[in-house]
């Protein structure tokens, strides 16, 4: 291996990448543009969710059971219903997630110390909203019966809980830092996959084998040109995060980049692979699309949690990187996670690298003969 | 007109099976891809992983642990010893919660004062922890209720809520969500086909000798975009069989009507694909270019995150974004079994859009040839 070989073919995608300043600004706008949907426009909190009341009882302690849930920023009373047909049409139409029904004898039952009952029904087609939101209405009505009646025992055991690494559960905390992972696998499929099927559909590949430049040359060469730019794109990703999004990293920043770099040399020789194997820039585009963008999103505990999907996609999902990544990431930044603890992780990742850059390195030493 | 229309299909046919692994591509991984992503995509929080910290070693403690496990949603793995197993555990990962009785527990209870457990989450995955300490606080209340001689029993809560999920009353959300893969699935194909499809002769250079044929525009345009549209509605085809047959997930609705509204759908996503492709030199920038309208499409589509809980700003922006109205009509035609006449605003917005994007790239397009 000559490094002055390697550093011409760096030196010649550079110049590449720089005369195509769309697909340049595109590499940099990308992560910024996930970066500012994920931290303004997306939450997983779950509030504010619209709720039709159809109060027959109409009441003062009705009205102060809704007055209830009002007040707390779960919900909002969009609308209040006549009859029952009325609730079927705000669900149905997706105007309403939650009515709450409330009987005629509602406030004779309060005042006379019987149970009362009110109705709920919530759309359960998106099941994590609903499931929270059940939680929330029974918080609230557990709220109000205390309040309304004090001779009411305390329940014979308190439940303590705490949360420990994100004690407000902001969704926040939980998104941003996975979502350095899932930049760097969109970064790494976009720059690399179509750059050496590029060559081969545009003819420029004849020239570059008559040169004296060996394939593992080419190789480093084209990886270390996109290397750089992903990794200007970890940096920016990180001080976002960091700095208009307050998402903490009490972790090393020194950590942070060195599994950054490595996870980037693995999606980086994958890319370099599919677009050797592929030849086609259309067919390697889907490839790795396939392979890299949507486990990244999906299948890596970036979002889903992993331990709650069935087993043998669990397992699937131990040969796709962004999964150890995303661990180490959300270790490193809520947990403070060291090397120590997160050695398998690292080990996994540059197994992956090394695995894949031969792989790539061959499949394409093949082509080349 | 129509001969000419058909030849340019032909060809187009060809440039796309002509590579054989293509086939593959277009055709087995949407399916592979909605069987997995079918599964991943839960939100569904079951099986949390729990370590019991029991200090108490009573029967009541062992019986408040076996609770935890009886209800299904978790999963004891460890029995910690040490208290400083606890901090070690949560911080690996290894569990995502630790239930801890201190002693006296069940004295406690005897004596019928008021008796406390701790419960840790981890609460880096903020959603599962919301979830999760939901039913910690049920099951405990539960087992609370149950507790001791009725004397002690507090009263029954005096405000009953009877609650129902409508739609899915075991929310499952893979019904909620298989619906939305499909989606996305097709978009994903037709509109890296089109935008590409058209560059790539731009690229290599075979768009002069498409021009200097009697091909019009109209049929050029015409010809590049059946053939994807006929792909999409065969995967369209293959992957709701998948939903139906593999998922299990029941077409309320027409299907029918969800053919037509596929149809509305893909003219949109094609127009998308095609406004791309007039808008790059290269491929790599057609690539970069359907991925910079794929991406938030996805996140603000209502696929995976509610619209109403976005900012008010960027919920009028989903109103451009053809995957947000059919998700809606999707999801209605398959869970709820919604005809024309509730989805017909949907339908008639997801027409609108891709009309009007048709039209722009249309032009663009013959702007560009002449």
């Amino acid at each position: 291996m000559r490094l002055m070989r390697v550093s011409a073919i760096a030196k010649k995608e550079g110049i590449q990448i720089i005369r195509d300043p769309y697909s340049l600004a595109m590499a940099f706008l990308m992560p910024v543009m996930l970066l500012f949907i994920f931290g303004y426009a997306i939450t997983l909190d779950v509030d504010n969710l619209p709720t039709v009341v159809y109060d027959r009882d109409k009441s003062s302690t009705s009205r102060g059971l809704v007055a209830q849930f009002r007040e707390s920023r779960y919900f909002t009373v969009v609308a209040y219903a006549e009859d029952h047909a009325d609730i079927d049409r705000y669900i149905d139409r997706g105007r309403a997630k939650v009515a709450i029904s409330i009987p005629e004898d509602f406030s004779k039952n309060m005042a006379t110390g019987r149970d009362a009952t009110i109705q709920v029904a919530v759309d359960g087609s998106d099941s994590n909203t609903a499931t929270i939101a059940l939680g929330y209405i029974a918080a609230i009505s557990d709220l109000y019966s205390q309040r309304t009646c004090k001779a009411l025992a305390a329940p014979a055991i308190d439940p303590r809980v705490r949360v420990w690494y994100n004690p407000e559960l902001r969704s926040r905390n939980f998104i941003m830092p996975g979502l350095i992972a899932v930049v760097m696998a969109i970064i790494a499929a976009l720059l690399s996959s179509l750059t050496i099927s590029r060559e081969w559909e545009r003819g420029t590949m004849e020239q570059l084998i008559s040169t004296p430049v060996k394939p593992h040359e080419l190789i480093i060469g084209k990886l270390s040109a996109y290397f750089v730019i992903g990794f200007v794109d970890v940096l920016v990703a990180a001080l976002i995060g960091i700095h208009l999004f307050d998402v903490p990293l009490k972790g090393s920043p020194l950590l942070l980049m060195m599994c950054s770099s490595l996870f980037l040399f693995g999606g980086l020789s994958l890319g370099i692979f599919i677009s050797a194997a592929a030849k086609s820039q259309l067919l390697a585009s889907q490839v790795s699309l396939i392979t890299s963008y949507l486990p990244a999103l999906l299948l890596s505990g970036f979002m889903f949690s992993i331990s709650n999907m069935p087993a043998p996609l669990q397992l699937i999902s131990h040969i796709v990187p962004a999964r150890y990544f995303v661990a180490m990431l959300k270790s490193i930044y809520l947990k403070g996670g060291t090397l120590k603890l997160l050695i398998f992780e690292t080990a996994a990742l540059a197994v992956f690298g090394i695995l894949t850059f031969m792989i790539a390195n061959k499949k394409f030493r093949k082509r080349i003969d | 007109m129509f001969e000419r229309i058909k030849r340019m299909m032909i060809k187009e046919f060809h440039q796309i099976f002509r590579d054989k692994r293509m086939r593959p591509v277009l055709f087995l991984t949407p399916i592979l891809q909605l069987i997995i992503f079918g599964y991943a995509i839960t939100t569904d929080v079951n099986c949390v992983s729990l370590a019991v910290y029991d200090l108490d070693r009573s029967y009541e403690s062992r019986e408040l642990a076996r609770r935890f496990e009886a209800s299904g949603y978790f999963e004891v793995l460890r029995h910690i010893e040490r208290a400083e197993e606890v901090r070690d555990l949560l911080d690996r990962g290894k569990v995502l919660s630790v239930l801890q009785i201190d002693r006296g527990f069940s004295s406690d209870i005897k004596k019928g004062s008021q008796a406390a457990v701790q419960v840790l989450f981890d609460g880096t995955d903020s959603n599962t922890a919301l979830v999760a300490m939901s039913y910690a606080n049920a099951i405990i209340a539960r087992y609370a209720k149950g507790l001791g001689a009725p004397h002690m029993r507090p009263p029954a809560a005096k405000l009953d809520v009877l609650a129902r999920a409508w739609y899915n009353p075991a929310l499952r959300s893979r019904d909620y969500n298989v619906p939305g893969v499909i989606a996305i699935m097709i978009m994903l194909i037709c509109l890296l086909l089109t935008s590409m499809a058209v560059v790539r002769e731009r690229e290599i250079g075979t768009m002069e000798q498409l021009m200097v044929t009697p091909l019009k525009p109209a049929e050029m345009i015409l010809g590049k975009t059946i053939p994807f549209a006929l792909i999409g509605f065969f995967d369209m085809f293959l992957v709701t069989i998948v939903g139906v047959f593999w998922f299990s997930i029941p077409i309320q609705g027409s299907l029918l009507l969800l053919v037509l509204c596929t149809a509305i759908y893909l003219l949109s996503v094609l127009g998308i694909g095609l406004f791309i492709s007039t808008v790059s030199k290269t491929q790599q920038q057609a690539m970069m270019g359907t991925f910079l309208f794929f991406a938030p499409a996805i996140l603000l589509s209502g696929l995976m995150f509610p619209i109403e809980n976005m900012p008010a700003a960027v919920q009028y922006g989903t109103y451009l974004n053809p995957l947000r109205y059919f998700l809606i009509i999707i999801r209605g035609i398959f869970l709820k079994g919604n005809g024309i006449g509730i989805l017909w605003p949907q339908m008639l917005a997801l027409f609108a859009l891709g009309a009007a994007v048709m039209t722009i790239s249309v032009l663009r397009f013959k702007k560009r040839l002449g």
